[in-house]
């Protein structure tokens, strides 16, 4: 299991330099569309849910999304598309039976989750144990508090294109999910040999893979010499190379510091590809360019920017 | 930047800038813990702060780093390094007077359950180990690992202790610790490899009080132990929002 369900938004900002790291949602992609397609703001805070079954019960109308994985959801016992907004009436029933395609489902609902902002986020912060649902992951039993000043009441149903279809990368023939990079700081202590090795490896998701960082496995990568260094600054997508060889993707809950050489760092527009990779996948990282990172995001709002387009043009009909 | 450019630098020239994936860059003085090369970091920080460049979103300084978080639409990677660079090599001398906070410490007992046995092991009566913890103004060299976790140099060599072999995967919250030829105050609960010398009423983050976080990099600490039921009522203040540490002069 890759962790508890959540509150989160787009995350935090600007607290770094207090070690205190963004948290937000692991596929912020699949947030901002639930917010798109539900005229929110996009930053509005939603929950992010990494396992199945998960059951929830509206206690009042409400107009709301899932995105992300797609979580087979059932609203009453009426199976509902992925990528799908839907109005719920009080007392409906939203089951999320089993996640596929992907490993996490975000629930956004009209008006957004109506947590405090904490240092200027309402996302969870799991670690220091603020924002999100009092600073904690959901349990059965908690009543979240929705925003429904702004809920637009007659919003009918409408999808969007999901994300894993709109960006898909070309497969591998082994079947892993195709990661894209930049090398990072300490890539010139590895040798050509070490570097292939990293390049040509399927790494598998453990189960020690959640919020905080996703442990990777295969054959151990070795840099020239050991490599010792002083706590830096990481951020999310880092990959760190601990003594074992075994390479760690910090994420959204990560520490904001470590000492661990780095070896790449996932670009930004492919983090959500990691979000949604379950236990057991495997990925396989591909150095880019800083202009082919460029590009990689540009085309990611451009799906975004197709969203909202169809999302308004609709509202207008 | 290009990997040619990467090569070219090779890893013995400071400061170098290195990237950090597409939305940030970090600008490295040096590979020791030094405060020369921390001051350098702050005061690029400052400068960054003081005359905000496009594009840069976020700065977090480091020990002997600045992590630079950049919007990579707005500012170019390659040219903004080569800005870095040159702000780097031209300094101004920090005016900014040190703030220098008193920490009051128990020290030993349930407070610092490691204390008696990183004493014994180098040799020393808990109270010299006392004494060489309190003699030192230690500087804070960053906050990160976790919310107001303060790292902090200074530490009398002779108290540099390994980290355990086995961490514990909670330690208090405020804890006075050494890990290594380091020191620091924890802020919250959390994992921990260090040994626990003692532990302070003062909260370095409370998310109830204005402000939130108590002590910035570049900072001074001295400890001063004090008595058990000090500490409860101490204790009590600052979980109400008082900061307890008093600044004094340097």
């Amino acid at each position: 299991m890759l962790g508890p369900a959540s509150v989160q938004d787009l995350g935090r900002v600007g607290q770094y330099r207090f070690g205190v790291g963004t948290s937000g949602a692991m596929d912020d992609i699949a947030l901002r569309a639930g917010n798109i397609l539900l005229g929110n703001d996009e930053n509005a805070a939603g929950v992010e849910i990494a396992f199945a079954p998960f059951k929830l019960r509206f206690n009042a109308d409400a107009a709301f999304a899932l995105t992300g994985a797609d979580g087979g959801a059932e609203l009453n016992g009426r199976l509902l598309p992925p990528w799908w907004r839907a109005c719920a009436h009080a007392g409906d029933i939203l089951v999320l039976k089993a996640m596929s395609r992907g490993a996490r489902s975000y629930l956004t609902v009209a008006g957004g989750i109506d947590v405090p902002l904490v240092l200027g986020s309402r996302s969870t912060q799991l670690r220091g144990e603020f924002g999100g649902f009092h600073g904690r992951a959901l349990q059965p039993g908690d009543i979240l508090p929705c925003d429904r000043s702004e809920s637009p009441d007659d919003a009918g149903e409408l999808g969007a294109e999901p994300a894993d279809i709109a960006l898909r990368q070309r497969t591998l023939a082994s079947g892993a999910r195709r990661i894209r990079v930049i090398i990072a700081g300490e890539y010139d202590r590895y040798d050509e040999a070490a570097r292939q090795l990293f390049w040509h490896t399927d790494w598998r998701v453990t189960p020690q893979s959640n919020r905080y960082g996703y442990r990777l496995e295969g054959p151990p990568v070795q840099p020239i010499v050991p490599i010792e260094k002083r706590s830096h600054g990481i951020v999310p997508g880092v990959i760190q190379i601990p003594p074992n060889g075994q390479p760690i993707i910090q994420l959204r809950d990560a520490q904001t510091s470590g000492g661990y050489p780095k070896f790449a760092t996932v670009v930004e527009a492919d983090l959500w590809r990691i979000g949604q990779a379950g236990l057991g996948s495997r990925l396989r990282f591909e150095p880019i360019s800083h202009q082919e990172a460029l590009a990689a995001q540009a085309e990611v709002s451009v799906y975004l920017e197709r969203l909202r387009a169809s999302v308004r043009l609709q509202g207008e009909l | 930047m290009g990997r040619e450019s990467r090569g070219a630098a090779g890893h013995g020239a400071y400061p170098r800038v290195r990237p950090c994936g597409d939305t940030a860059l970090t600008i490295e003085f040096g590979e020791t813990i030094d405060p020369d090369l921390n001051a350098k970091v702050l005061a690029l920080d400052a400068e960054l702060t003081a005359h905000p460049v496009a594009g840069v979103l976020e700065t977090v300084p480091t020990y002997r780093s600045l992590l630079v978080h950049i919007d990579p639409v707005i500012a170019d990677p390659e040219a903004l390094a080569a800005d870095l660079l040159a702000m780097a090599a031209n300094l101004p001398p920090t005016g900014e007077a040190v703030r220098r906070w008193r920490i009051p410490v128990v020290y030993g007992g349930a407070f610092g359950v490691d204390l008696a046995d990183v004493a014994a092991r180098h040799g020393l009566s808990p109270s010299a180990l006392i004494d060489a913890h309190c003699a030192p103004v230690y500087r804070v060299y960053m906050i990160g690992f976790m919310p107001g976790f303060t790292y902090l140099g200074g530490l009398d060599p002779r108290l540099a202790t390994p980290r355990r072999s086995d961490p514990r995967p909670l330690i208090p919250a405020s804890s006075v610790i050494i890990g290594g030829a380091q020191a620091a105050i924890s802020s919250i609960a959390g994992p921990s490899g260090w040994h626990l010398l003692g532990r302070t009423p003062v909260r370095p983050y409370h998310p109830g009080r204005d402000p939130a976080f108590l002590i910035a990099s570049g900072d001074e600490i001295v400890f001063e132990p004090i008595a058990e039921d000090h500490w409860r009522v101490l204790d009590k203040a600052a979980a109400a929002g008082e900061p307890v540490a008093d600044m004094v002069a340097s």
